[in-house]
């Protein structure tokens, strides 16, 4: 009986806390158009979220690119088709592992600093001050740093898919020998472009989720250093899960 | 003011870069773009049928890649198809009464043509015309054909214990 009360209380903290996020979505939204009338502080912001991710998502995209040609070739290699390499890393990276592992990688890059930097302002009263000197801190410092991470990750998805198929192209063709030709021609013919769409459209929800989760946590933290701790490890924890449910969900609506 | 220019200009790269990552896939990934290669010279040879053959599928002989599909069209006065090959410049001595034929890798693998070496004194070179040529074998008709002279013969056999 006491678990039955237990599920059912950590189902409604979960009701409640998805519910707060998402009217904490909409006091966001609200704040956007204004936050666009000041674009330095969006790109500020774009350059902490964007930009300072850039190596690790290069790193990652090239190894990741790597090992899907890596396994991909030695799959294909038994059923004597080496040559649609190309298209299965292509579609592989596009339509599921670009958008996600960016999401993933970004939420422990960027996610967690935005968590930290913002929960630090609760913390140390920043906030309360914004507001005694009549500064909506939604405005001035939650809707520019949600707006920066939910331009960078799509940017970001493409570059991870840019790059790792690049680095399958260079396992596959340049070190395993799969005809270079057929690599390509492969991947274009069975590559639709609204197979991009679908990697795209992915990749703008996960932004979205992923910067959201994280200025939330932040913005809602405990004011004390445990409390900030706890709200990054929070972002990273709901972030991921949310990412692969909103995955699932995407993939069966546009499938 | 001046400790920001450094990062407007990150940030301006950054998007940059992403925008290209997205030109990128969507050029080279999918088939919008025609691949653009002009090394080698070209070839033509007509088939009745191309099955499965595609625009950079494999050009071989002896079974060494030495060139690309580069356009298959249909000649609407003649009735079949027209397939541009280009050869690599280093083959230049490939007889010109040669034979083309369009070969599969594997039982389901990717169709491309194979080129037999032909007896003549005389090479191909830009704008040649291979004569000799072999169609795509296609699965399905050859298995309806194996069945159909399976049924005649059937037919055949049984007939004469029908008279008897």
């Amino acid at each position: 009986m006491t678990l039955f009360m237990q599920l059912q209380g950590s189902l409604l903290a979960s009701m409640r806390k998805l519910g707060a996020v998402v009217l904490f979505l909409g006091e966001i939204l609200a704040q956007c158009p204004a936050a666009f009338t000041r674009p330095r502080l969006i790109s500020a912001q774009v350059h902490n979220a964007g930009v300072l991710s850039l190596v690790i998502i290069m790193t990652s995209a090239f190894f990741v690119g790597m090992v899907i040609g890596l396994q991909g070739y030695d799959s294909l290699a038994r059923l004597r088709q080496e040559d649609i390499l190309g298209a299965g890393v292509a579609l592989t990276l596009i339509k599921e592992l670009g958008p996600v592992v960016t999401a993933l990688l970004f939420a422990g890059r960027a996610g967690t600093a935005l968590a930290s930097e913002i929960g630090l302002m609760r913390a140390t009263d920043q906030l309360a001050a914004m507001e005694v000197m009549a500064i909506d801190p939604i405005r001035r410092i939650v809707a520019p740093r949600f707006v920066g991470g939910a331009i960078s990750v799509p940017l970001l998805t493409a570059v991870f898919n840019a790059i790792g198929i690049l680095g399958a192209w260079f396992i596959g063709v340049y070190i395993m020998g799969v005809d270079g030709g057929a690599f390509w021609s492969q991947m274009q013919e069975y590559v639709d472009p609204s197979d991009i769409g679908e990697g795209v459209s992915k990749s703008i929800v996960f932004g979205i989720a992923a910067s959201l989760i994280a200025v939330y946590e932040g913005y809602n933290c405990a004011p004390t250093a445990e409390g900030v701790g706890m709200a990054t490890t929070r972002t990273v924890v709901t972030t991921s899960i949310a990412v692969l449910i909103l995955d699932y969900m995407i993939t069966a609506f546009l499938i | 003011m001046e400790s920001s220019r450094p990062r407007e200009l990150g940030t301006g790269l950054f998007v940059f870069l992403g925008f290209a990552a997205l030109l990128f896939l969507a050029t080279q990934t999918t088939d919008l773009d025609e691949y653009a290669g002009d090394e080698g010279y070209r070839v033509t040879a007509r088939f009745e049928d191309v099955a499965g053959l595609k625009v950079r599928s494999q050009v071989t002989m002896s079974g060494v890649n030495i060139g690309r599909v580069e356009s298959i069209k249909f000649d609407n006065d003649r009735l079949d198809a027209v397939v541009t090959l280009r050869i690599n410049s280093q083959f230049n001595r490939i007889p010109d009464d040669s034979d083309a034929s369009i070969l599969t890798a594997g039982l389901l693998g990717s169709k491309y043509v194979g080129i037999g070496a032909g007896g003549a004194d005389t090479y191909l070179a830009e704008g040649s015309e291979l004569q000799i040529t072999q169609s795509a074998v296609i699965l399905e008709q050859l298995i309806g054909k194996f069945l159909f002279s399976k049924a005649e013969e059937g037919d055949s056999s049984a007939s004469p214990a029908a008279t008897e």
